[in-house]
């Protein structure tokens, strides 16, 4: 209520606002105490007896509440419905969460690492991958991640799946050494009891210990990240489950870093067992990491692999959009080129834009002499013509795109007539479709009626005196149409090509079904990536180009004609 | 046809008639494809173009089997029934809002005007595939994808803008005096909006209705992405048939569609030239 009262303050048209605020205030006194004297005295009274302006403006103000309240559903489902959808499109064109949410401990261990200077990173994102990894398997979110990186740099997405087979054997060097030691050390229970906070117990997510969380995080952080997945996955009692090897490799990077005296220290659960073990690590066998992964697969020495990972950790990336127009982000950060083989949105994007300008040219071709043949006709048979006009207009797409589908074939309509004619040789058909020519023949005549209808109401009022001043005064009928009519004319035809362009650059069934593989336009790629290759990402991004375009485009057809005159025949 | 005049010279004779043929061809391009399909549809061969027979007008090369496998398959059954749940659901929906909407933006007095415009036609602007791209992502989000309900809602939003183009074209001419007229003589807001507004919007509301209807009727994009197996209607059969196995049935549904079409022509242009006799101007 009270912002709808506001918002009708600051109409210009409201006379002046702020008696309202005094109005307001009056108006509760006005309740108690009834006028005095009549419209004798004071301002002009309405019969009620409130003064006829604020009378005036409280009704002024529930017109403007009534409008807005019929108005209210249709605008929140249209918002529902459609703009939240469009709006959900921008939003993924530039989301990039799933790296930094799969892979939250590599990302941060990749910050710090110069991904353009050609070198592995350290130790630690090695390590900080294995714990991810690990995690992101069991949810089954590593797969997932791994065809999203490949959309960068092809073979990453094998590179997870294959690694994502035995990450959980990524510290086996240790595990074995460790069960060597002590059986416990390869049980569930004794594990779960070290670990655990005191009052945790299964259904509730796992609480680490926080003394054992001081005195071995990296374990603690391992074991929490192990405990928890495998609740949220399987539904088990981690106290019934051994945990996995990186958890052992945990184990083994926070004893060697902790020294005797402090092991010794600690007397929580556990203790005798960490005491134990800590006098044995330092006459483990030991492996780099690096080396663990390595031996899974050697792509894991490809820094370009690391470089993806760290190029693409933001939240946000304008990758999407760089992918878009043939560009890629750089390892050092960077904007290059794409590889030339991945080079095809430019092209694309230039087809679109030229053949929808073939389409809007052959429209103005042919829809120029309708519309004039309509505005000159007297009314009666301009009727009757129109209807040949609105009939295709009312046709369903797909009944005019089956139509040129069956007529352009090689065995169609169109070819049996030229070889009937003698045009065209029984063998030598002709090719007219699933090709450009198939897709302009066939938009032209889809779009043909929006070129006709502004042409003809734009035709329709320009006085045929003028036409016949010009000749009168001895121009040639040539001269009298392009320097009298034709000018008069041109709105029309700006209203006309920018609707068909418009309609046109957007198109997506018709180049599909006729356009075979060098008349498809940028709608058919963004199809494409929605329901085949699933890269919704650089779906969406081309989208927001294409509507970026578009939405200029309309600026510019409102400035010329304005929205509100869009014609329905 | 007067025919030139009779002072015209011989080449603006020429030209007079040279116009008119260049006119009668394009006419031709406009129409013929269309009408191509109805003889063909109606072909005893399952082939794309006029056999023999046909040319010679022999009944033998002509027979209905098209139609019976339209009215037979179960799958084009079920895409029509689909079709017909569908499309009428979406226009009660977006003509009941519409015009509820269409109405409040022709009071004299509605703040943001423009900006609500703007919102409310923009499923017409933008192009069907980036709204079927974002409402795949959307619905999928909130679980609408794939469902009646969301195919619905869809195609109501898309019919939306011409709910709202054709009513608030007719409460241009709509005197505002009738229904004060209507208020003076003691009649609440509810009795004038049907019996004084409502019958002389209602051409305007049916042709919106019908728009609306043809929308979700003819629409293939959208439904593609927001329904699933179990919504697809006629336009989407006929889709997926062109792009996979073309079978003459199409052209069959082609036919029927061709004329569902020419009869909602028909009906919007009598109920438009009735509005404007309702409405006090005289028919065009």
């Amino acid at each position: 209520m009270s912002t709808l009262d506001s918002t009708g303050q600051q109409t210009a048209d409201a006379p002046t606002p702020d008696d309202a605020f005094h109005g307001a205030a009056a108006l509760g006194k006005r309740d108690t105490d009834p006028p005095r004297g009549g419209a004798a005295e004071g301002p002009l009274v309405s019969a009620d007896g409130t003064p006829l302006k604020r009378s005036l403006q409280r009704s002024l103000r529930r017109q403007k509440l009534r409008a807005f309240l019929l108005v209210a559903p249709l605008l929140l489902f249209v918002l529902v419905t459609f703009i939240a959808p469009i709006a959900d499109m921008l939003f993924r064109s530039v989301e990039n969460e799933i790296v930094s949410e799969t892979l939250p401990r590599t990302t941060s261990a990749l910050a710090e690492w110069d991904a353009g200077a050609e070198d592995l990173p350290p130790e630690d994102a090695f390590v900080a991958l294995a714990y991810d990894l690990v995690d992101a398997q069991e949810r089954k979110l590593h797969t997932r991640l791994g065809t999203r990186l490949n959309y960068e740099t092809t073979g990453v997405s094998s590179l997870f799946r294959k690694t994502g087979r035995s990450v959980d054997d990524v510290g086996d060097i240790y595990f074995d050494q460790f069960e060597d030691l002590n059986e416990n050390w390869d049980e569930a229970g004794p594990w779960a009891r070290m670990v655990a906070a005191p009052d945790w117990a299964h259904p509730a997510p796992f609480m680490a210990n926080a003394e054992f969380a001081a005195l071995m995080p990296e374990t603690a952080e391992a074991y929490t990240s192990f405990a928890r997945a495998m609740q949220d996955e399987n539904d088990d009692d981690p106290a019934a489950e051994e945990p996995w090897a990186p958890v052992h490799l945990a184990l083994y990077r926070d004893l060697i870093a902790t020294d005797q005296g402090t092991i010794d220290a600690y007397n929580g659960p556990g203790s005798d067992m960490l005491t134990e073990a800590r006098a044995a690590v330092d006459g483990f066998e030991t492996q780099a990491v690096s080396v663990m992964f390595e031996e899974i697969d050697e792509d894991w020495f490809d820094p370009e692999v690391w470089a993806t990972i760290k190029t693409f950790s933001p939240v946000y990336t304008p990758g999407y959009f760089l992918t878009s127009v043939d560009l890629k982000l750089a390892a050092d950060g960077g904007i290059t080129a794409q590889d030339e083989d991945q080079q095809i949105y430019l092209l694309l994007f230039q087809r679109t834009l030229f053949m929808s300008l073939v389409i809007m040219g052959c429209c103005v071709l042919l829809g120029y002499p309708i519309g004039y043949l309509l505005a000159t006709l007297p009314a009666r048979q301009a009727n009757l013509l129109l209807i040949l006009v609105l009939l295709p207009f009312w046709t369903s797409l797909l009944v005019r795109t089956s139509a040129w589908k069956v007529l352009l074939q090689q065995q169609g309509v169109i070819n049996d007539v030229l070889v009937w004619i003698g045009l065209v040789a029984d063998e030598a058909r002709l090719t007219m479709i699933n090709n450009q020519f198939g897709t302009i023949v066939a938009m032209t005549h889809i779009l043909l009626p929006f070129m006709i209808l502004p042409l003809y109401s734009v035709m329709k009022t320009i006085p045929p005196s003028y036409v016949r001043a010009a000749k009168s005064l001895g121009a040639t009928p040539s001269t009298a149409f392009w320097r009298v009519y034709f000018p008069q004319s041109v709105p029309g035809i700006g209203a006309g090509c920018i609707l068909v362009f418009i309609l046109a650059i957007g198109y997506y069934i018709t180049p599909e079904l006729v356009g075979g593989t060098t008349g498809t336009f940028i709608s058919n790629r963004i199809a494409f990536h929605i329901s085949s290759s699933l890269n919704w990402g650089l779906a969406a991004a081309l989208g927001t180009i294409l509507l970026a375009v578009v939405l200029i485009l309309y600026w510019v057809y409102d400035r010329i004609v304005g929205i509100d005159n869009v014609s329905l025949g | 046809m007067a025919g030139p005049p009779s002072y015209a010279t011989t080449s603006e004779r020429a030209w007079y008639y040279g116009f008119r043929v260049i006119c009668g061809l394009i006419f031709f391009f406009l129409i013929a494809p269309i009408i191509t399909i109805i003889p063909l549809s109606f072909n005893a061969q399952d082939f794309f173009t006029f056999t023999p027979e046909m040319l010679a007008l022999n009944p033998d090369g002509y027979s209905l089997k098209h139609y019976e496998d339209f009215f037979t398959n179960p799958d084009w059954q079920q895409a029509m029934w689909n079709s017909l749940k569908i499309a009428p659901a979406a226009t009660v929906l977006s003509v009941s809002l519409g015009t509820l909407a269409a109405i409040g933006l022709s009071q004299p007095h509605v703040p943001f005007r423009r900006a609500i415009m703007a919102i409310l036609i923009s499923p017409m602007i933008v192009p069907l595939i980036i709204s079927a791209a974002g409402m795949y992502f959307f619905y999928s989000r909130i679980g609408l994808q794939g469902t009646y309900l969301g195919v619905v809602l869809a195609h109501a939003a898309l019919g939306i803008p011409f709910v709202i183009i054709t009513v608030t074209a007719t409460l241009v001419g709509f005197d505002r005096s009738l229904t004060r007229a209507a208020a003076s003589l003691g009649a609440d807001p509810v009795t004038t909006f049907f019996k004084v507004q409502m019958p002389l919007i209602l051409p305007g509301v049916i042709s919106g209705g019908l728009f609306a209807f043809i929308t979700s009727f003819d629409e293939v994009v959208v439904v593609i992405f927001v329904g699933s197996a179990n919504q697809q209607t006629l336009p989407w059969q006929m889709f997926t048939g062109l792009r996979e196995q073309i079978s003459p049935t199409i052209l069959a549904v082609a036919t029927l569609l061709v004329i569902i079409s020419i009869a909602l022509l028909a009906t919007v242009e009598i109920l438009r030239r009735r509005s404007e006799r309702l409405r006090g101007m005289s028919p065009t």
